[in-house]
């Protein structure tokens, strides 16, 4: 089969990958570009765990074919950091035990940042409505929202991303 | 010599947190090695088949390949796996890590594919071609024992596992004194454990060094290395094993997979890293399901409320095969069958069953939230047939805290408890008689609010060696370097737990540090001393226990090198501040570092005190440790579509004393949120061939965040007096503690409508036909 070649920005970084078509998005940026934050859940867009953030709306990347992502920005939870600081939404999170396995939690808190960046002051109804996707089995979710809550008091008045 | 609290008890933020808030854990998946092979299998579509030919041949020649492996192949060269569990008289159910002349449920795997990549190797997967005779598949574990049911091991002639009876006190006596039996049908459905991460293992041989490294996500790297060693056939110590960060287990993955050994064979024949990640569809099939008992249950009572008897029968739906622990799991039911409650006699009848699905094996709670589940809904069931208020019929059964260590009918010596103090709270916390009062007014409007409580106590923090398996110890050697840093080598293998946190804070105290000083290592058998694992409920209570152990031994040693330096008795020192003070002058007192170098460079040396820091523990607990709690919780059902909406949780639990209440709050939660799942929403379905319904997330309702409420907790704390830590233990309780109260609050909502009993989950076709039943709306 032939290559196709992707060219993509990854966390603001610009990459190119030579890859085979039918290669699925979560795939590639776990195997060819090092991008393990990105984890295989389920492999049917249901689990949350392979959330990315591509053009500005959040993906299943495992529904998606490498080929796809040509010419888009991609962010992931590594890419969130700011000079070296941790995204208010992850400082939340430690501070706030909402990881337990760590294996949901990349994804989880994609889809909480891209929740803040829409609605700055989500109700709890709001946030576990957002959250819905992106399935946990340790926490019960309730340190999840109670960090997301806090990270939204905490960004009030804050540049959005 | 006390240990200053400075940092036991506080809800401290969790050292591995950083790395996986940034996605920066190595989970299998993540670690890769160069060369490395990819894995598929060939798993069978049928429940039950005769397997007359295995043809590898298109596989073998598929662009990519380089190992297809059969079950002939590996028979007698690969060993079986193993099942750690005996029970008097019980049949063999021995699975072949490959099937070969037979497969016995719809998963079994039947080929193993190793090829240069995933896709080829799935791809060569739908290459071999398998002959199967379909056989009739037994689902049904009723009609499994049944006269001529088909058998599936079909050495023996029928399909009963095995029979099991646990009785004491004397049963009669109290059935016949009885004012009244009251009877339920239970079934306690089958669950699937859906951990976020699937499975997944990789090796690699060094052939010249005769050394096998396998990664793995098990929850009992040790008990696995062992047991893969065996089935390999290859010295204990040519094994390596790591669990490297692993993304949930809840019993899931404290077992010992075919998979697991075959990797392993598989890069030994190879001489390259191989690598097999789990689907999520086999993960559903094939990884161990939970749960599966029909209970009949019989209560014996006096019409003022007290409990004289309980008889009963279950129906245990073991699968096809026994896993590690498959055949125990029933028997633990039977042990923690009188709940808290005063019984004088008790009496458990135990019919394991083998039929054509996975095997069942431990699954949070590992049986005793069956018996949680059924002791709590009989008493329901007693206190509306007496027309009692469920918790008055509770209050007056519980044993008084000063009848403890309390010895139950089962044969168990409950620690500590105080179950009226923790009543009192729960119902104080939820406002129960306000709930009553708002249930009522809104039955007026016709709205269908139930309230449901289950007072539970559980046996955890496995376990007295004399009663467990493979041993019930844990290990841990702590290790002070040169340079002052603290490394605790546990036996546990946290897998999202927090011990390298909780273990720090306690290494941190003990030793007078910060808990930044204090390094946890676990889960890598080169590093960690032989240990028994995380399962349980058992890292902090046990495993917790033999770090103290060892610390206070590093602390006493480095007393005495201090004490001769100081030219002080060793027992008037503290250590606190990175200081090791005599107690009452701090001016007197040399830095722990300094001690610590003493004891490197060994020039002064007390008498009879060897140079190096380190001291190792194997803690063998004396009794297992019984939490227990008050959970309260209320449902509204929706009259029109049967819906069950989950308004309000309370849970009060006791799990002895504290070492971070951040991880221990964690715990709750998420037990309580399985247990939502059980009760609402999750249903492990096999058809009438024995196909697996439910094999995906789709069809398989795992809780969201918006299924579940604001959880309210609070804690009573009655330390336990089996391991000087005062720990119970919390991962299991939760689920154990909540099951019921979840199902009792649906019964309760529907109760005036003359029903008695809902079977789980009170999914909302269920609920919509009880109400209308025959056509009519009730």
């Amino acid at each position: 089969m032939t290559d196709a070649r992707v060219r993509f920005t990854l966390n603001g970084s610009p990459r190119s990958v030579a890859v085979e078509p039918h290669r699925t998005a979560l795939d590639v940026l776990r195997d060819e570009l090092g991008a393990t934050e990105v984890k295989y859940g389920c492999g049917e867009g249901v689990c949350g765990t392979c959330t990315v953030v591509l053009d500005g709306e959040l993906v299943s990347s495992c529904l998606l074919f490498a080929v796809q992502l040509e010419g888009a920005e991609v962010l992931t939870v590594r890419g969130l950091e700011q000079g070296g600081e941790l995204h208010p939404l992850q400082r939340a999170f430690l501070d706030h035990g909402a990881a337990q396995c760590g294996f949901c939690t990349p994804g989880m808190i994609l889809t909480a940042v891209e929740l803040l960046g829409k609605n700055a002051n989500p109700a709890d109804a709001e946030i576990r409505h957002a959250l819905a996707g992106n399935l946990c089995r340790c926490t019960g979710y309730q340190h999840i929202v109670e960090a997301v809550q806090y990270a939204a008091e905490k960004m009030k008045g804050k540049k959005s991303r | 010599m006390a240990t200053a609290m400075k940092y036991i008890g506080k809800a401290m933020k969790r050292k591995e947190d950083p790395r996986l808030i940034q996605g920066l854990g190595h989970y299998v998946d993540d670690i890769a090695l160069p060369n490395m092979h990819h894995v598929s299998f060939v798993r069978s579509p049928y429940a039950h088949a005769k397997v007359r030919s295995v043809d590898t041949t298109r596989a073998k020649a598929a662009p990519g390949v380089v190992l297809v492996l059969t079950g002939q192949d590996v028979a007698g060269v690969v060993g079986p796996v193993p099942c750690a569990a005996v029970i008097p008289d019980m049949k063999q159910a021995t699975r072949p890590v490959l099937a070969t002349d037979r497969v016995r449920f719809a998963g079994e795997a039947v080929a193993m594919i190793v090829a240069t990549d995933r896709y080829a190797a799935r791809d060569a997967a739908d290459l071999v071609e398998v002959d199967y005779e379909p056989l009739t598949a037994v689902v049904d574990p009723e009609k499994a024992i049944t006269n001529g049911a088909t058998v599936i091991h079909e050495q023996y002639k029928d399909n009963v596992a095995y029979r099991w009876v646990l009785e004491g006190g004397d049963l009669k006596k109290a059935f016949d004194e009885a004012d009244k039996v009251v009877r339920q049908r239970m079934v306690n459905q089958r669950l699937i454990p859906v951990a976020m991460e699937t499975r997944g293992v990789m090796a690699d041989y060094k052939p010249g060094e005769q050394k096998l490294t396998v990664w793995s996500a098990t929850q009992i790297p040790h008990l696995l290395r062992t047991q893969v060693a065996a089935m390999l056939k290859t010295p204990e110590h040519s094994v390596h094993v790591i669990a490297p960060e692993v993304g949930g287990g809840f019993g899931s993955k404290l077992n010992v997979y075919p998979e697991e050994a075959l990797v392993g064979y598989a890069a030994m024949k190879l001489g390259k890293p191989v690598k097999w990640i789990e689907t999520r569809r086999e993960n559903f099939q094939t990884a161990i399901h939970g749960r599966d008992q029909i209970d009949e249950v019989e209560l014996a009572v006096k019409k003022g409320g007290t409990i004289l008897g309980l008889r009963v029968k279950v129906i245990a739906d073991l699968g096809a095969y026994y896993q590690l622990l498959t055949p125990l799991i029933p028997t633990l039911t039977g042990l923690m069958m009188c709940g808290c409650y005063k019984i004088p006699a008790a009496r458990m009848e135990v019919i394991a069953v083998l039929t054509n699905k996975m095997s069942t094996d431990a699954y949070r709670g590992a049986g005793r939230p069956e018996a949680t589940y059924f002791i709590e809904r009989i008493v329901d069931c007693a206190a509306a047939e007496l027309k009692m208020d469920p918790v008055e019929i509770r209050r007056k059964n519980f044993p008084l805290p000063k009848e403890f260590p309390y010895a139950t009918p089962t044969g168990l010596i409950y620690d500590s408890a105080d179950y009226q103090t923790c009543l009192d709270v729960a119902l104080k916390k939820s406002n129960y008689k306000k709930l009553r009062e708002e249930q009522a007014a809104a039955r007026k409007k016709g709205r269908l609010v139930g309230i449901g409580i289950s007072t539970y106590v559980e046996i955890c923090a496995m376990g007295p060696s004399s009663a467990m398996p493979a041993g019930g110890w844990e290990s841990a050697t702590v290790r002070v370097e040169p340079t002052g840093m603290v490394n605790i080598f546990t036996g546990s293998s946290p897998h999202g737990q927090g011990q390298e946190t909780s273990f720090a804070q306690i290494g941190a105290d003990v030793l007078g540090l910060t808990p930044d000083e204090v390094n946890v290592v676990h889960g890598d058998t080169a590093q960690v001393p032989y240990g028994i694992g995380t399962f349980g409920s058992r890292a902090t209570a046990v495993g917790g226990t033999a770090v103290y152990k060892s610390l206070v031994k590093v602390r006493d040693k480095l007393a005495q090198i201090a004490g001769f330096l100081m030219k002080e008795e060793p027992e008037k020192l503290v250590f606190g501040g990175h200081a090791i003070s005599v107690k009452g002058n701090a001016k007197k007192s040399m830095a722990f570092g300094e001690a610590v170098g003493a004891a490197y460079t060994a020039k002064t040396l007390p008498p009879n005190v060897e140079p190096g820091v380190e001291a190792t523990t194997f803690f063998e607990p004396s009794n297992f440790t019984f939490p227990f709690g008050t959970h309260v919780c209320v449902v509204e059902i929706d009259p029109e579509t049967g819906d069950v909406k989950l308004v309000k949780y309370v849970a009060v639990d006791d799990c002895g004393n504290v070492i971070n209440p951040l991880l221990v709050e964690g715990q709750v939660h998420g037990g309580i949120v399985q247990a939502v799942g059980q009760v609402l929403l999750e249903e492990t379905v096999y058809d009438e061939n024995g196909q697996l319904i439910t094999g995906e997330l789709t069809d398989y309702a795992i809780p969201r965040a918006s299924d579940i409420p604001w959880i309210e907790t609070d804690r009573t704390v009655t330390p336990s007096p089996v391991n000087p830590l005062g720990v119970k233990g919390v991962g299991e309780a939760g689920t154990i503690g909540a099951t019921p109260a979840l199902c009792n609050a649906v019964v309760d909502a529907l109760t005036h409508l003359g029903v008695r009993h809902v079977d789980l989950p009170t999914k909302r076709e269920r609920i919509w036909r009880l109400l209308h039943k025959g056509g009519k709306k009730k």
